[in-house]
């Protein structure tokens, strides 16, 4: 498969200290990759300097062979679209309004959407299995109704590269398979190239086929769930003790978490 | 745009036509429809018309302003006045007022003090190239202070009759004689509403959220110093002939969002029509319900505002 998208050296934050710092690796189409890391290890910034709401410090991000800094926004926003941790809407927008909304990077100014817009909306909402939401009030839905609205926009926008921003935080264990299992099942039928950032490790393990574990702004560990999440690697980057089983059904690594008090115990 | 909204659009439309109708006919006397083009009634009908005008522009341009800035600031209460132009412009009046200037040189003087606050606020509010809503409402909210504060100062040492003067200028009134400037707010205000036309799909999206609406592809930066330049530039020169008009550009853009709902493609159209029929009734109001006595407008707008808003506000909540 090829190169989409490549980080080159790449360091970058908000202020003058970067938060990101150094970091490269490259990722071939059709990837559903995941980034992990502790709190503060800068997952979210290394995320928006992917996508160019953020501008890199030093370094660079190529995409489709080309630095991203050099691509216009709304050329870039065909290809990628990005999904946030929560999106909180204070007007009240029809699910349908939100979803056409990602029509806007192929849209002229003034121009309204034509049939074929309208087409693909209907397309992302179906696929999302949320089409008979569109005439409900965004702030009217549920979380997960919401997110599911939310990743409609995104593939309306008919990217080949979707970034989510811990897109399942907020939502129970119900709605966060839920999720998973549509973006994976969008990742095999149409090669959507994924890239997402997520805190639950056992998630990650289960529906990424490669994890990049982050620490301090580096990455500490690239590669396969099984060769990422052993129990060294997750001792020495989140300062807690765990056990690493494996999944019965999928055969993945599988993290269990130990209380202080267990531990002691053991010993 | 569904067949509903487009009937919507139409009935503000009919709204607005009604009410010129009746700005025409009605005021400190009442003249017949059939005798309104008669040689006599010509001066009347002219300043009649003028005022007319200037409450087209002033609705249209203070309802407009008030949609853009509650979309790109996120807040609700968020209305052209909040960002400190109106008191720029007060100051630049009472000053005028209180050097004894001609009352033909006080848009002028309206004028260069709203100019003057919107740089300063600009530049407030401005760090690292970036402009937060948050700054942008801070900044604004203390520079209305401070010049709210030389205004009262300037009001303390004034002369009774610069004094009122003063208060009839903060007061708000569409009363207008001149018009070479009624031509030039209408150019300032026809020109500032273009942009903004052409931007309503940039507002649908920075109207969810300034990240969300980069990766639609919005340059949201550029954007939002275009609308806020073109947002002081109308209000600024709409406050310099028509003094302090409040509640319109708070009001107008809430009742539309209820009635036509957030797609700015077309509550911007709507506001526009609503605004200017909301002003030119109040003002009619004002000028015919005590003669030959004038109310001042900001009375009306806020007296019969205020209800309809509640109202409004009390139907939608039952509906959720």
């Amino acid at each position: 498969m090829s190169v989409l998208l490549k980080v080159n050296n790449l360091s970058g934050g908000y202020g003058q200290e970067p938060v990101i710092k150094d970091v490269s690796f490259d990722v071939k189409r059709g990837d559903f990759l995941g980034i992990i890391g502790p709190n503060g290890s800068g997952k979210s910034t290394l995320l928006r300097l992917m996508s160019k709401a953020l501008y890199p410090q030093e370094g660079r991000v190529d995409f489709e062979d080309k630095d991203i800094r050099r691509i216009k926004l709304k050329e870039l926003c065909q290809k990628i679209a990005f999904v946030s941790q929560e999106t909180l809407i204070n007007f009240s927008f029809t699910v349908w309004e939100i979803v056409l909304m990602g029509r806007t990077p192929h849209l002229r100014r003034l121009q309204f959407e034509s049939s074929k817009d309208l087409a693909i909306a209907k397309k992302a909402l179906s696929s999302t299995d949320s089409l008979q939401l569109k005439a409900k009030q965004i702030n009217q839905l549920s979380a997960g109704e919401r997110q599911r609205v939310i990743i409609a926009k995104a593939l309306a926008q008919e990217p080949i590269l979707l970034l989510l921003d811990e897109p399942t935080s907020h939502l129970d264990i119900g709605h966060k398979i839920q999720i998973l299992d549509l973006l994976k099942k969008l990742n095999k039928d149409t090669e959507l190239t994924i890239i997402l950032v997520i805190h639950d490790l056992n998630l990650a393990s289960e529906y990424c086929s490669r994890l990049i574990l982050l620490n301090q702004g580096g990455v500490f560990k690239d590669g396969e769930p099984s060769s990422v999440l052993t129990y060294q690697n997750i001792e020495a980057v989140y300062k807690t003790a765990v056990v690493v089983n494996k999944n019965p059904f999928s055969s993945r690594p599988y993290v269990v978490l130990v209380s202080k008090e267990n531990k002691c115990r053991q010993h | 745009m569904n067949l509903s909204n487009q009937k919507k659009i139409l009935i503000l439309f009919l709204i607005l036509l009604v009410g010129i109708a009746l700005g025409i006919c009605y005021g400190s006397v009442k003249i017949p429809l059939r005798e309104l083009f008669s040689q006599a009634n010509r001066n009347i009908l002219q300043l009649r018309l003028a005022r007319i005008v200037l409450g087209l522009l002033a609705g249209a341009g203070l309802g407009i302003s008030g949609t853009v800035l509650q979309a790109i600031l996120r807040n609700p209460l968020a209305e052209p006045y909040l960002l400190g132009t109106s008191s720029g412009a007060g100051f630049g009046a009472a000053l005028g007022i209180f050097l004894g200037l001609s009352a033909s040189f006080l848009p002028l003087t309206a004028f260069a003090g709203a100019l003057l606050s919107i740089i300063l606020v600009y530049n407030l509010a401005r760090q690292n190239g970036r402009i937060s809503a948050q700054s942008l409402i801070l900044s604004g909210v203390i520079v209305a202070i401070a010049v709210s504060g030389l205004i009262v100062f300037l009001v303390s040492i004034s002369s009774n009759q610069a004094l009122r003067g003063i208060l009839w200028w903060l007061l708000g009134s569409l009363e207008i004689y001149n018009f070479k400037l009624l031509l030039i707010v209408g150019a300032i205000v026809g020109l500032g509403i273009v942009p903004i036309f052409i931007l309503s799909q940039d507002l649908n999206a920075i109207s969810i959220g300034e990240e969300e609406a980069i990766h639609l592809g919005i340059e949201i930066e550029t954007v939002k110093k275009i609308l806020f330049v073109v947002t002081a530039l109308i209000t600024g020169a709409l406050v310099s002939v028509t003094g302090i008009i409040g509640f319109v550009g708070l009001i107008i853009p809430h009742m539309m969002r209820m009635v036509v709902g957030p797609n700015h493609k077309i509550l911007i159209p709507a506001t526009c029509l609503a605004g200017a029929a909301f002003l030119i009734l109040s003002d009619t109001l004002a000028r015919s319900l005590f003669p030959p006595i004038e109310i001042s407008i900001g009375v009306i707008t806020s007296l019969v505002g205020a209800p309809i808003f509640i109202f409004l506000l009390r139907r939608e909540q039952r509906v959720k």
